[in-house]
């Protein structure tokens, strides 16, 4: 089959690799029908990931249809069943699953002791997303190897299209994950750093939990347009100083809750702090460059709450923590537990409350993946959402 | 501010870095008219230019006249390349003054040397800028009608709850709610 293959550093290439087979009894095969690259891919093209191998299959938003079921995954999937398959693997049974604490799924990650090491405990398997969790092939591909596939998936209808679908599987969830650990109040205004895909989501999603005001803050023309269009007011940072504007907006009290939509790969101009974790990253005495955690501690109303659905891999400098505690704030963040969401979303899509197909702006095959990954990694082209159909 | 374009990386982006180069020429401009205008005296005997200070106060002026011009103008493209045509300028002065004769063809050549760094700058900050624009490009892909949502954003504020399940522990806890003063 084919696939988008990492091979290094702004190296992903579609290669022909072996088609994959049935290795446990609750794996499930399916045939991939539509697929994105994902903006935390980037860190991996990027190579500001530790753990990716040569010859890794990439991938974590998938969707298809069932063509082979494990013996043990029969009680919940038959051939032909329309799955959107979350990117955190769970086993439905650990204690964490029971919490509905599916991205911490003790269960899943096969390279368990790496990822101890590296974080004091397992985190979930992931689909093509390092071997820190489990260095499963990804979905960027012709067929899917699902683990855990009796769990690991999202039974979806046939009357809604592949593009409604789709984004079941990580951003619309971790968008409104990200909303809901906010636990929005009517007068609440919501400030979210990044217009990119999942800050679009948390836009969408803080609006229909009801948030007064939604503030996006972003330097990319065509995605502030679209978080207009989804009722944020948009600030640019590289035209208008993000504080002094936030506290206009919010008579100088600062936003109640404030989502990091960036993560490790904050692209701040012009100011010391960013063009530090620059020079720190480029000599290996900084893994994350969390510009964006620094902005929302110093403008958060006190009291506030810091919701952190952005990906950090691992050592961040210079936070300041002391203004943090001082002023009270909660932080909440990690994986998106995925299967903790996706009944109500669905029926939100199903409801046409919410059609997540907004976000597409480009739709290629397989063999245009590598180039793609280069014009989402660029915001060419006017680029948001990459969908492949393999 | 100058918009990048096109022709330049960022399309529709600002490029503050040239726009701050171009602010540092001008200010650098003026710092080395004055020194030409008021220390003529002392660089031309610095250079063995004995006797033309007025050319060296003359070029003072052409400095100051374009730094003011740099920093004043809505855009500074053409007052940069007027800063290119004077390294031009000095640069073919400094050369006349290689010739046998001069004893302070050592620091001639220094100056020469940092003249040159400077006119590399300016042509690299002029480049740029006559690639940008004064006004930001429009988006290059209309997006201002994807809302994802089937009515106003105003019309759908708060159109999940209720129909949506907000589990407990995601639920700001009880004691850190509004509490009611008496």
């Amino acid at each position: 089959m084919k696939a988008l293959v990492w091979h290094g550093t702004k190296d992903i290439r579609c290669d022909e690799v072996p088609d994959p087979q049935i290795e446990q009894p609750r794996d499930a095969i399916i045939k991939v029908t539509s697929c994105a690259i994902c903006g935390s891919d980037l860190h991996l093209y990027d190579h500001f990931m530790p753990g990716m191998q040569n010859g890794d299959i990439l991938g974590h938003e998938s969707m298809g249809e069932v063509v082979e079921v494990g013996p043990e995954a029969k009680h919940a999937l038959k051939v032909g069943d329309r799955v959107v398959i979350p990117f955190t693997i769970i086993c439905g049974q650990c204690e964490q699953c029971k919490r509905g604490n599916f991205s911490v799924c003790e269960r899943t990650n096969r390279n368990k002791d790496i990822a101890a090491k590296a974080f004091g405990h397992t985190t979930a398997g992931l689909f093509g997303y390092t071997h820190l969790t489990g260095g499963y092939a990804g979905g960027q591909a012709e067929y899917l190897r699902v683990p855990y596939a009796d769990a690991t998936h999202i039974k979806v209808p046939k009357t809604l299209t592949d593009e409604q679908l789709l984004f079941l599987s990580d951003i619309f969830p971790t968008g409104w994950q990200a909303a809901v650990q906010c636990d929005i109040q009517p007068d609440d205004t919501v400030a979210i750093w990044g217009a990119g895909p999942v800050g679009q989501m948390a836009i969408r999603s803080a609006i229909l939990l009801g948030a007064k005001q939604v503030i996006c803050i972003d330097r990319v023309p065509e995605r502030l347009d679209m978080a207009r269009a989804g009722g944020a007011i948009t600030i640019n940072f590289e035209t208008e100083s993000v504080i002094e504007r936030l506290n206009e907006l919010t008579r100088g009290r600062g936003p109640e809750k404030c989502i990091d939509c960036v993560g490790l790969e904050a692209h701040a101009t012009a100011t010391l702090d960013a063009m530090y974790d620059r020079a720190k990253q480029a000599v290996a005495l900084e893994t994350d460059r969390p510009h964006v955690l620094r902005e929302m501690i110093y403008v958060c109303r006190p009291g506030g709450v810091l919701s952190i659905p952005g990906v950090y891999g691992g050592l961040l400098d210079k936070i300041p923590f002391g203004a943090s505690m001082n002023k009270g704030l909660t932080w909440r963040m990690g994986q998106t537990h995925v299967n903790r969401w996706t009944g109500d979303l669905l029926r939100l899509i199903e409801e046409g409350k919410i059609d997540p197909s907004f976000v597409i702006t480009h739709t290629v095959g397989l063999e245009q993946g590598p180039d793609m990954y280069k014009v989402f990694r660029d915001k060419q082209d006017g680029c948001i959402k990459v969908v492949i159909k393999p | 501010m100058r918009f990048e374009t096109e022709r330049t990386r960022r399309r529709g982006h600002p490029d503050s870095a040239t726009d701050a180069l171009a602010r540092g020429l001008g200010w650098f401009s003026i710092g080395l008219g004055l020194t030409e205008l008021f220390g003529a005296r002392s660089l031309t005997r610095a250079l063995g230019m004995e006797g033309q200070e007025t050319l060296v106060r003359a070029y003072g002026v052409r400095e100051i006249a374009t730094g003011i011009g740099i920093l004043a103008s809505e855009d500074p493209t053409p007052w940069i390349w007027g800063r290119v045509a004077g390294d031009a300028l000095d640069l073919a002065t400094l050369a006349t003054q290689l010739k046998g004769g001069n004893r302070e063809r050592e620091n001639i050549g220094i100056a020469i040397g940092a003249v040159a760094g400077v006119t590399a700058l300016d042509i690299l900050c002029a480049q740029t800028l006559s690639q940008e624009s004064a006004t930001p490009l429009a988006p290059s892909r209309d997006y201002s009608d994807r809302s994802g949502l089937p009515r106003s954003p105003d019309a759908m504020r708060g159109a999940a709850l209720g129909s949506v399940h907000i589990p407990d522990d995601y639920k700001t806890p009880e004691s850190l709610r509004p509490y009611p003063l008496h």
